[in-house]
């Protein structure tokens, strides 16, 4: 039976995703094996039930990043944090040094202090998802099985990792492979 | 001069007295991880990555500040001592902003090395996110404070190579910070000499030459050893 795969964009550039696309070849031999039921590049708009392999990109900046991940972990049997956003916070982290409840500060930077038209923080509730009052690694909110660390991780790299898990084995990143940034 | 003769992993050893475990490993082939080390300048412990196992003490040591002894076992690569060592990576690493990707010594960082080399491929421990900022005062060199592991390389490699006694350090804990002459932005010392041998020194991208950019800052270590030895030894020798 197929493998049940996804891949999910929480609070990052999509850089990883972009990456994930370069494996080129490896592309069909991934869809000989698995069946990709939720990602950004297919249109499934809710996250299924009985996955079983997740790769999560991005940091956990808010409420809509948090909420699906609850329902990601409840859902998956495998999460892997994907790429240095899911894995150490990375950039998007870089707004927690504001102060550890540093919403207001930050919109108050981003969208007024520096802004040269119309400075106003941008608000459409139940459209815009709330910023939650810092930005987390993935693996502090929900249990995750594995760390694919990089900015982005090289599609080799992806391969390498996906290759092992889809063998069944307990898969290991060593040399080349294991790097941040 | 004196011989003392010890084993390291096993392997029977000797090593000149007054040598420290980690000369007496270096010189026989056997690699401890180190960070706060730095070739050319005395060492202070700091960092407790190149801590070993020495039977008779259930005291974890550090390589670089003890001292060799007749007949004395040590153990280099237990579990044990890997445990440790990733933690204290982990820690350094959750302790300030390390943001790799965006860092101006990404590729060419000892912080980054040593914990690829501990198979470190996740921090365990809650990021503390802490408030630093970058001193770019200097007409050449930065200073960022949220990649700095307080080796003290920089302060070492100031005052005993150099002689000009600029850089120290000030507060306690973790809140420790890197400050040059009275805590003073680095553009207003009377005492830096521009020599740039913090910045060679450094194994992060704390220190780093104005205008380098995302992992464009190489920083030449072998030049300070160059130097020591010169200066010691009077040979005009590069390293290996």
């Amino acid at each position: 039976m197929k493998v049940r795969l996804a891949t999910v964009w929480l609070g990052g550039c999509s850089g990883c995703h972009m990456s994930f696309l370069d494996l080129d070849e490896f592309l069909i031999d991934l869809a000989n094996a698995a069946d990709l039921v939720y990602s950004p590049v297919v249109d499934v708009k809710d996250y299924p039930e009985n996955v079983d392999l997740c790769l999560i990109e991005g940091a956990v900046c808010n409420e809509d990043n948090l909420e699906i991940l609850h329902k990601i972990r409840a859902h998956t049997k495998v999460l892997v944090s994907f790429g240095d956003c899911a894995v150490t916070g990375n950039v998007p982290a870089m707004r927690n040094p504001f102060g550890m409840d540093n919403v207001e500060n930050v919109l108050q930077c981003a969208y007024v202090d520096h802004a040269q038209n119309n400075p106003a923080v941008p608000k459409a509730d139940g459209i815009v998802p709330q910023l939650l009052a810092n930005v987390r690694p993935v693996h502090e909110m929900v249990f995750v099985e594995y760390f694919l660390p990089g900015c982005p991780p090289p599609a080799a790299r992806i391969k390498a990792l996906v290759a092992q898990l889809l063998a069944g084995a307990v898969p290991k990143l060593e040399g080349e492979q294991l790097k941040f940034g | 001069m004196a011989v003392k003769t010890l084993t390291i992993d096993g392997r029977p050893i000797t090593a000149e007295e007054g040598a420290t475990v980690l000369q007496a490993a270096t010189e026989a082939g056997i690699k401890i991880p180190t960070l706060c080390h730095l070739e050319g300048v005395y060492d202070v412990g700091a960092c407790r990555l190149c801590i070993v196992e020495i039977t008779g003490t259930t005291k974890l040591l550090p390589a670089c500040t003890t001292k060799v002894s007749e007949g004395m076992e040590v153990q280099t690569q237990t579990e044990r001592l890997r445990n440790y060592r990733r933690m204290i990576l982990e820690l350094l690493f959750a302790e300030r902003n390390h943001v790799c990707a965006v860092c101006v010594s990404n590729g060419h960082c000892e912080l980054q090395t040593l914990a690829y080399s501990q198979g470190m491929e996740h921090i365990r421990y809650d990021y503390t996110f802490p408030k630093w900022n970058v001193d770019t005062t200097h007409r050449l060199f930065g200073m960022d404070h949220n990649r700095c592991v307080l080796c003290t390389r920089c302060v070492r490699a100031c005052w005993h190579i150099e002689g000009a006694g600029t850089k120290n350090i000030a507060g306690r804990g973790a809140t420790s910070k890197i400050i040059t002459d009275l805590n003073q932005p680095w553009g207003d010392s009377d005492s830096c000499t521009e020599c740039g041998k913090c910045v060679m020194a450094c194994p992060t991208g704390a220190l780093f030459q104005k205008g380098s950019t995302v992992g464009e800052m190489v920083h030449d270590r072998d030049k300070l050893e160059f130097i020591v030895t010169a200066r010691e030894k009077k040979q005009w020798v590069a390293a290996d």
